[in-house]
């Protein structure tokens, strides 16, 4: 039995121009202890699925499908239950740590307010779990610091905070959308050195989300890329980066520039750009973008293919392109839009 | 016209001669009568603080020094990126290089004229030859003008006349129609947004543009676009960039020269490929090691635990005396030199400067981050 079960999710959001579908059926399934990476463009529904796991939807959204947590059913939970398992079982880091802290209450207090309200510390004994968190955490001279306030520390700093705020309650699964995304590259590094520690050395579950391949290369077991709503590639990181199957996940590997590239080097981009949700076509998400794409593309979303053990591809095309067919050009009206 | 620019100046030339040995004479007596000669770019002696607000009555109010005397100098057809964390001065370099803000000290010269020196209309007409891109292509553009508006307002500044021939030739030149002229930002993407930012900066036909973090705010897919067509604009306009970003592999990809910028100095400067290749300073080895790799296999922490602890407390900007090493706090090669003196940038190689005192053995450390053969391409 899995710690969290996520079949055929699927969320609907109401727009001006008519309801869009920003997942459409999301499956996969995270085990104890296991990293778990998110990866997509803006739009592609990597952040939605967080939410959707959270409870934290908004109210106008419209779901189906299961998201089973250790045999809770989260989808159509009430506030309050949903509540109890936020930050007791399940902990979540964002991407700007100064929103997700209190500007106006220290961090000691900050970090102590999930032990006092799920685990019924008393003040002194949540302050004193609080250092202890923010030690783990390697907060450089946390007793000192508990007093501080968030505009005191500096961005690496908070994050440190927020994710001791999330492991307080020792929570079975670790949510991260974009946890290093506003901080320097060197900070990035320490960051997400910390989690996977963290995660290792407490058997938690990891849930990564992110738009960067070496974020994903650096911290997760297992990629699931997203494209359009739907999980386009699935399968232990190595194999997903060792053997690129669908187009999209190829084209998102030569679209980086590399460095000690040659000079003059045109990268290769993707033509056209990510779709609005509103307007995916019905097929494949990615057909009107893809060189390969064929007629029967078209006709109806692609089932996941076997790559290998482990290692699946929404993508009906897999034979032709691993055969070499070449690219065809793609609409150069499209190749003109982004 | 570039490559003249650039055979009076071998490679090397772009590179200060360290602080202590350089004169004013000796900058004085660079021509500056032939155009031919003159570079675009000349940064001298850089220094901008900004005072923050009094925490203490009865205290001096407290200053950052963001910009502690940067020097180099740009050749026309020779892109310069400046790479380094936050705070490192960057973005500051950038606004006293456009004249948005006046420096504390120091010289910045484009074409031969001083910025500093010109009056406010002189340096209205002046900024033809210069222009900026920013990063937000989302607070760059006014929302409530239509697009040929927002991309002929350089133009407007300078009461040019045909303007809507101008728009239509600049919106050409970045992919777009002429007919987006009439539309308003909001109804384009991020990348078309920042195309719209690329067609403003362009229509001047400037010499110089400064671009900070371009395409950070972008998807990678998109940002390969407006990746390849800012080096396409290099190509067909002649345009050189100053090329501000994080992304030491953007930089990579667009610049001929590098410089990594720490705490409000110059720390190394070089030509990318021997740069990255054999990097003679500690903090571009860590700036490098910590690109996440996408070869590297997984849980490796032994090695990045020797990563330097950068936010660690010792926060560059409060070091009060600098008499040493600004990044000795967090070197793992630091020694008892590096906190008694401050090390000046210096030649260790044709073409590469580095300021530390133990840049040859650095150098000679095997390459970090991903090297040239590591990834495989996708066709």
């Amino acid at each position: 039995m899995a710690l969290l079960e996520v079949n055929d999710l699927r969320v609907t959001l109401p727009t001006p121009r008519g309801p869009a579908d920003a997942l459409r059926g999301v499956s996969f399934a995270l085990e104890r202890g296991e990293t778990v990476g998110l990866i997509g463009e803006s739009g592609c529904g990597k952040s939605m699925t967080a939410l959707a796991l959270m409870g934290l939807l908004p109210d106008a959204a419209r779901t189906s499908g299961s998201v089973r947590f250790d045999d809770t059913e989260l989808l159509g939970l009430d506030d309050t239950a949903m509540g109890r398992l936020r930050g007791r079982r399940i902990g979540m880091v964002f991407q700007e740590p100064m929103t997700a802290l209190n500007p106006l209450h220290t961090i000691g207090r900050q970090v102590a307010e999930p032990l006092r309200l799920h685990k019924g510390l008393s003040a002194d004994a949540a302050r004193a779990e609080a250092l202890r968190l923010l030690d783990q955490v390697r907060l450089p001279s946390a007793a000192q610091r508990l007093d501080a306030h968030p505009h005191q520390l500096s961005g690496g700093q908070r994050q440190r905070v927020v994710i001791a705020m999330a492991l307080a309650c020792g929570p079975d699964l670790l949510i991260a959308d974009e946890p290093t995304t506003a901080l320097d590259v060197t900070i990035q590094g320490e960051i997400l050195d910390l989690i996977g520690d963290l995660v290792e050395a407490r058997g938690m579950a990891l849930l990564l989300v992110s738009h960067d391949l070496g974020v994903m290369a650096r911290t997760v077991d297992r990629l699931l890329v997203m494209y359009g709503g739907s999980v386009v590639e699935a399968g232990p990181t190595a194999a997903v980066f060792e053997h690129l199957a669908h187009p999209y996940t190829r084209g998102l590997f030569g679209a980086r520039p590399r460095l000690g590239a040659p000079r003059g080097t045109r990268l290769a981009t993707i033509p056209g750009r990510v779709p609005e949700l509103i307007d995916l076509p019905p097929g494949c998400p990615f057909a009107d973008r893809c060189g390969w794409a064929v007629a029967a593309c078209r006709a109806a979303p692609p089932p996941p293919v076997e790559v290998e053990a482990g290692h699946t591809a929404r993508c009906i095309r897999l034979d032709a392109i691993a055969a070499g067919e070449p690219p065809h050009p793609v609409g150069s009206a499209v190749a003109q839009a982004a | 016209m570039s490559g003249m620019a650039v055979d009076r100046a071998p490679a090397g030339a772009t590179i200060p001669a360290p602080v202590a040995a350089r004169d004013i004479t000796a900058v004085s007596e660079a021509p500056t009568s032939t155009s031919l000669n003159v570079p675009l770019l000349r940064v001298e002696d850089l220094v901008k603080h900004y005072i923050l607000p009094r925490e203490h009555l009865f205290e001096p109010p407290p200053k950052v020094e963001a910009l502690r005397g940067v020097s180099f100098t740009m050749h026309a057809g020779t892109s310069l990126g400046l790479v380094g964390e936050s705070g490192s001065g960057k973005s500051t370099l950038a606004r006293q290089v456009m004249a948005l803000e006046r420096p504390t000290a120091g010289r910045v010269t484009l074409l031969g004229r001083d910025l500093n020196a010109l009056s406010p209309a002189e340096l209205r007409a002046a900024r033809r030859d210069f222009q900026m891109v920013f990063q937000d292509p989302y607070g760059s553009l006014d929302p409530r003008q239509r697009v040929g508006r927002i991309v002929a307002e350089p133009l407007a500044a300078m009461g040019s006349a045909d303007a809507r021939t101008r728009v239509a030739e600049s919106l050409d030149a970045v992919g777009l129609r002429g007919s987006d002229a009439e539309r308003y930002p909001h109804e384009f993407s991020g990348g078309q947004r920042q195309r719209i930012a690329i067609a403003r900066a362009l229509i001047t036909r400037p010499r110089l543009i400064v671009a900070d973090e371009p395409v950070s705010a972008l998807d990678v897919s998109v940002q390969a676009q407006v990746l390849n067509l800012l080096q396409d604009l290099q190509q067909r306009f002649a345009v050189t960039y100053l090329l501000i970003s994080h992304d030491i592999a953007v930089v990579d990809h667009l610049c001929d020269e590098v410089a990594v910028l720490y705490a409000g100095r110059i720390v190394e400067q070089g030509a990318p490929e021997v740069l990255f290749r054999a990097a003679a300073h500690p903090y571009t080895r860590a700036l490098m090691a910590a690109v996440p790799s996408v070869v590297a296999p997984r849980k490796v922490r032994a090695a990045s635990a020797r990563t330097p602890r950068t936010d660690a407390g010792n926060d560059t900007l409060d070091d009060p005396a600098h008499i040493g090493c600004a990044f000795a706090a967090r070197c793992p090669d630091r020694q008892s030199r590096c906190v008694q003196e401050r090390p000046l940038l210096r030649a260790v190689a044709g073409g590469h400067a580095a300021a530390c005192h133990f840049a040859e053995a650095v150098m000679g450390r095997p390459p970090v981050g991903e090297s040239p053969g590591d990834v495989r391409g996708v066709q």
